[in-house]
């Protein structure tokens, strides 16, 4: 008699799911082995210490929970920007509602037809971050996603694009659950800015594997809608090449549940990265989890992670962030923040800041701290009259305006400001 | 040795205790002594047979068995950062005393057996009342201290009592406390750390064989500082201690637990569990150096110390500070914890680990919360030295109800050397906007200017190495009482020996 594998069974109710894709034969092998991978793993559940702080039921049940559509009014994010915008509804690619896929320096394609063709770029790329994120950390969402996603970009930089692409994902069905996977490569000396923003869909899975070749630079702004029942599963897979520059931040505000996992390898030497974000939560059904992982595999490389949290009416944020630093890779400087801001009682602030190191010459250090406003500094504005709301709203987009200073962008940099505003605003309407 | 050289205010014994700490792991001498032991294994009976050789009552036996039947089912836990080869507990004996323990117990200190009274005076603990610890110059009132010496499964004797008894502080093993004090025992025990707590604890409270027992009445000032010295002589056995002190309202004590073993290729298993019980407005100071064999260069042998410590405080003001200097072992699990439940209670952890060699070490607290106004302070300080590697896990919880709370936390780790590592695991869960948490953490390898500095005024590398990391402790050396400062100090220098070049 077949002994049943609870794992099994967990991955194999996932991977039901979703239809199989079809693809040149390496694809359908890495899909293949992605599925395996899941299988070993299991579906994510909340005792493993990685979902320790964050109930991934959510994620892993069937039919996707519904999520009620937003309406605004408001100017869509990054529209004033000259850019090439591609758009995605419900997790699927709009060609008629999208810019041409066509950008100097830039070759965009979608991932269906890259992964169609039996000689491609893809083949060094697509799925290879993923597998190597998996360890030492299951990412069994992510091992999903690269084994059914047909959606999704390849998009390649051969040069310094003129603008960015910027991907606008849109939610027009209460019930959709998507699947999106996108793989970007920026060739030696490359410069390549993605843009991305809004829901996607009421459940979106996504997964970006980025190879920043040396001393290419990849600048990535992402911001993530603000309906509130959306339930989004984000991975970052990125690799730095030698004197690479990664850079990537992500403001969210809203949602009911939300994790994003940003996963960086540095393998060449002198390289940058910074992993950044901003939240903002207001409710008992808003659920924020910054997870990273930065491993430092060479010489000289310098990391850092800065991560800003207000939360409010029973809102909980969630940071584990970790720097894993190899034995050869010295004289790694190694940065971590992680800060919430309660602005009342019912407010939970969950972090796991970790260091594994196994170098000796480096400098590393990570701070986490949770609080509320400081009485002190709301008295000094206070007593010079600023109203009292006023007063709390400035302090509140000071603590995170630390985080959105990691933005080199100043244009896009003071429309995450904008949007933090209104968010302020609205609470007190 | 060499010639000693006194200078003023230092007594000669100082000087001469403090010079003999520096050679390599000089507690690693065995004991030969009969040894009666219980059948290899564990099972149903050999927990009986614990508990029937200790004279226990019916009620305390049930509790153990109902202890082990939950054992039976528990998975050991996989979570730290230590890597070691699976345990067999079917290949250890559960208990070992010393034969002439057996027969009849000695009814003073005179009467034991003159090879244990040798065994401690050579580890350099006074089992004679008016000894005191070495090294240590002051006052002969005021430096007195208590000790419980306990080698393998027993306790050999406690000194002092009487003059405790007068103060009204009861301080005696385990053992004697269940059949002298039975109903302090069955009030308190596994209240702090229940019977079903974690793997070792539980089976700990299965098979634990002795261990020591405080309690300090009502507004009482402990007259002197109590001690405990743990010693593992048996081979292949493994030591299960239980150690329960009670504060009540406004008592303080103060109390320091050594621990050594001899040098052995076979590893061994300590798994300890520290019950404290703090009331209203007492305090209790617990200090640690812990000094098990570490294993050698090869990581051959050593201790495995799987330990839990936990501290309540039950009422309001309540106080507990736990200071811990983990030297030696092969592998260190260990997380003193505070849960501060009673209003305005207080919590310190003050740390320092040290792994050289193959050693492994995962070590740091929990600081739990509950209460208004509670403060607590986490200064841990892990070296990482050879093939060492050295993790600090914490956790801070503010409850929802633990209003204008505070944590302050600083881990700092030092690397000597490229081989080891240094890890930093801390959990901070905040669910209470009054509260303020602040973590911080930096990892860094021994300043090279530093070294210079004292290597241009005529040290040796070695030297100044033990000098800049002494200076890397010294937060954590200044939170122990003098006696343990004056050892950790010089341990701190041994245990790093051979880490340089």
């Amino acid at each position: 008699m077949a002994v049943s594998n609870p794992k099994f069974d967990a991955s194999d109710a996932l991977l039901a799911g979703f239809d199989s894709p079809d693809g040149a034969k390496w694809a359908v092998d890495k899909r293949a082995s992605a599925a395996a991978n899941l299988r070993r793993m299991g579906a994510p559940v909340k005792r493993h210490e990685y979902w320790k702080y964050t109930n991934p039921t959510g994620f892993t049940i069937f039919p996707a929970p519904s999520a009620a559509l937003f309406h605004t009014d408001e100017t869509p994010m990054f529209d004033a920007i000259d850019r090439v915008k591609l758009v995605f509804v419900d997790g699927v690619f709009d060609a008629e509602q999208s810019d041409d896929l066509t950008l100097e320096n830039v070759q965009i394609e979608t991932l269906s037809d890259s992964l169609s063709k039996d000689i491609h770029w893809a083949k060094e790329l697509f799925g290879v971050l993923e597998n190597n994120g998996q360890t030492p950390v299951d990412r069994p969402l992510a091992a999903l996603n690269t084994a059914v996603a047909q959606e999704g970009l390849a998009i390649r930089a051969t040069g310094h694009a003129p603008k960015p692409i910027a991907i606008r994902y849109l939610h027009s069905s209460e019930t959709s659950d998507a699947m999106v996977h996108h793989i970007v490569k920026v060739d030696e000396g490359a410069h390549f800015t993605l843009l991305e923003s809004g829901p996607g869909a009421a459940r979106f899975n996504s997964v970006m594997e980025v190879d920043v070749a040396d001393k290419a630079q990849f600048h990535h702004i992402r911001t993530q809608g603000r309906d509130h029942e959306r339930r989004t599963a984000t991975h970052m897979f990125g690799r730095l090449g030698l004197e690479s520059i990664f850079r990537s931040f992500t403001m969210t505000v809203n949602g009911i549940l939300t994790r994003n996992e940003t996963v960086l390898e540095f393998t060449g030497d002198n390289a940058k990265a910074t992993v950044g974000g901003t939240s903002a939560g207001d409710g008992k059904e808003f659920h924020h989890d910054d997870t990273v992982f930065v491993t430092h595999d060479s010489v000289d490389c310098e990391s850092r992670q800065v991560f800003k949290k207000v939360l409010r009416n029973g809102a909980t944020g969630v940071f584990q962030g970790k720097i894993l630093v190899k034995a050869d890779a010295q004289k790694t400087d190694g940065y971590q923040i992680s800060q919430g801001l309660l602005l009342d009682d019912n407010s939970n602030f969950l972090a796991k800041p970790e260091l594994e190191i196994y170098a000796d010459d480096v400098i590393c250090s990570h701070g986490s701290t949770v609080g509320a406003i400081d009485d002190d500094a709301l008295f000094y504005l206070t007593s010079r009259g600023v109203h009292k709301k006023q007063a709390q709203d400035m302090l509140v987009l000071a603590f995170l305006g630390e985080a959105i200073d990691e933005i080199d962008d100043d244009a896009i940099a003071q429309g995450i400001r904008d949007r933090l505003e209104q968010w302020m605003e609205r609470r007190h309407a | 040795m060499n010639e000693v050289i006194v200078k003023d205010g230092v007594e000669e014994d100082t000087v001469i205790a403090v010079q003999a700490l520096g050679g390599k792991y000089k507690y690693g001498f065995e004991t030969d002594i009969e040894i009666e032991y219980a059948p290899l294994g564990l099972n149903e009976d050999i927990v009986r047979l614990i508990s029937e050789r200790n004279e226990e009552p019916e009620w305390l036996l049930d509790w153990r068995l109902e202890a082990f039947a939950r054992w039976q089912k528990m998975e050991e836990p996989d979570w730290a950062m230590v890597d070691y080869p699976k345990i067999d507990f079917q290949d250890i004996y559960y208990y070992a005393r010393p034969k002439s323990m057996a027969e009849e117990k000695p009814k003073s200190l005179d009467d034991v057996d003159p090879k244990l009274l040798e065994t401690y005076a050579k580890l350099g603990i006074p089992l004679k009342e008016q000894a005191l610890l070495a090294g240590v110059e002051a006052p002969e009132e005021e430096r007195r201290v208590a000790v419980d010496a306990v080698f393998d499964s027993v306790s050999v004797g406690t000194t002092f009592k009487d003059e405790l008894a007068k103060a009204g502080v009861i301080f005696c093993s385990f053992s004697e406390a269940v059949k002298d004090h039975p109903d302090l025992v069955k009030k308190y025990l596994g209240t702090v750390v229940p019977q079903t707590d974690n793997y070792y604890a539980t089976l700990n409270s299965a098979v634990f064989s002795d261990g020591s027992f405080v309690y300090i009445p009502e507004g009482t000032k402990c007259p002197m500082e109590l001690s405990t010295y743990f010693r593992i002589n048996a081979e292949n056995t493994g030591q299960f201690e239980r150690t329960l002190i009670v504060a009540e309202k406004g008592a303080y004590v103060s109390y320091l637990e050594g621990c050594t073993a001899p040098q052995r290729d076979v590893a061994q298993l300590h798994a300890a569990v520290v019950e404290l019980v703090v009331l209203e407005d007492a305090e209790i100071k617990y200090s640690t150096v812990q000094n098990w064999y570490p294993g050698d260069e090869n990581g051959v042998g050593g201790i495995y110390n799987f330990v839990t410590k936990r501290a309540d405080c039950r009422g309001d003001r309540a106080k507990v500070m736990w200071t811990q200097v983990e030297t030696g072992s092969a592998v260190t699990w260990k997380y003193p914890s505070c849960i501060l439940r009673g209003d305005d209670s207080q919590g310190e952890f003050y740390s320092i680990a040290i792994a050289n060699n193959m050693q492994q070490a995962d070590t740091g607290t929990k600081m739990i919360h509950l209460g208004k106004r509670t403060k607590s302070r986490i200064v841990s300080k892990g070296i990482s030295a050879g093939k060492a590697q050295n993790t600090y896990r914490g956790l801070v919880s503010m409850h929802p109800k633990a209003a204008n709370a505070r944590n302050y936390t600083q881990c700092d780790s030092l690397l000597i050397g490229d081989k080891c590592g240094a890890h930093t695991v801390p959990y901070i869960e905040v669910k209470n906007n009054t509260a303020r948490v602040e973590h911080e953490a930096t990892t860094s390898k021994v300043d090279d200017e530093q070294l210079f500095y004292c290597r241009q005024r005529g040290m040796d590398e070695e030297e100044a190495v033990a000098l800049v990391v002494n200076g890397f402790c010294k937060e954590v050396l200044q939170a122990l009482p003098m006696e343990f400062a004056m050892e950790a100090q010089a341990l701190v220098a041994i245990s790093l020996e051979g880490s340089v070049g």
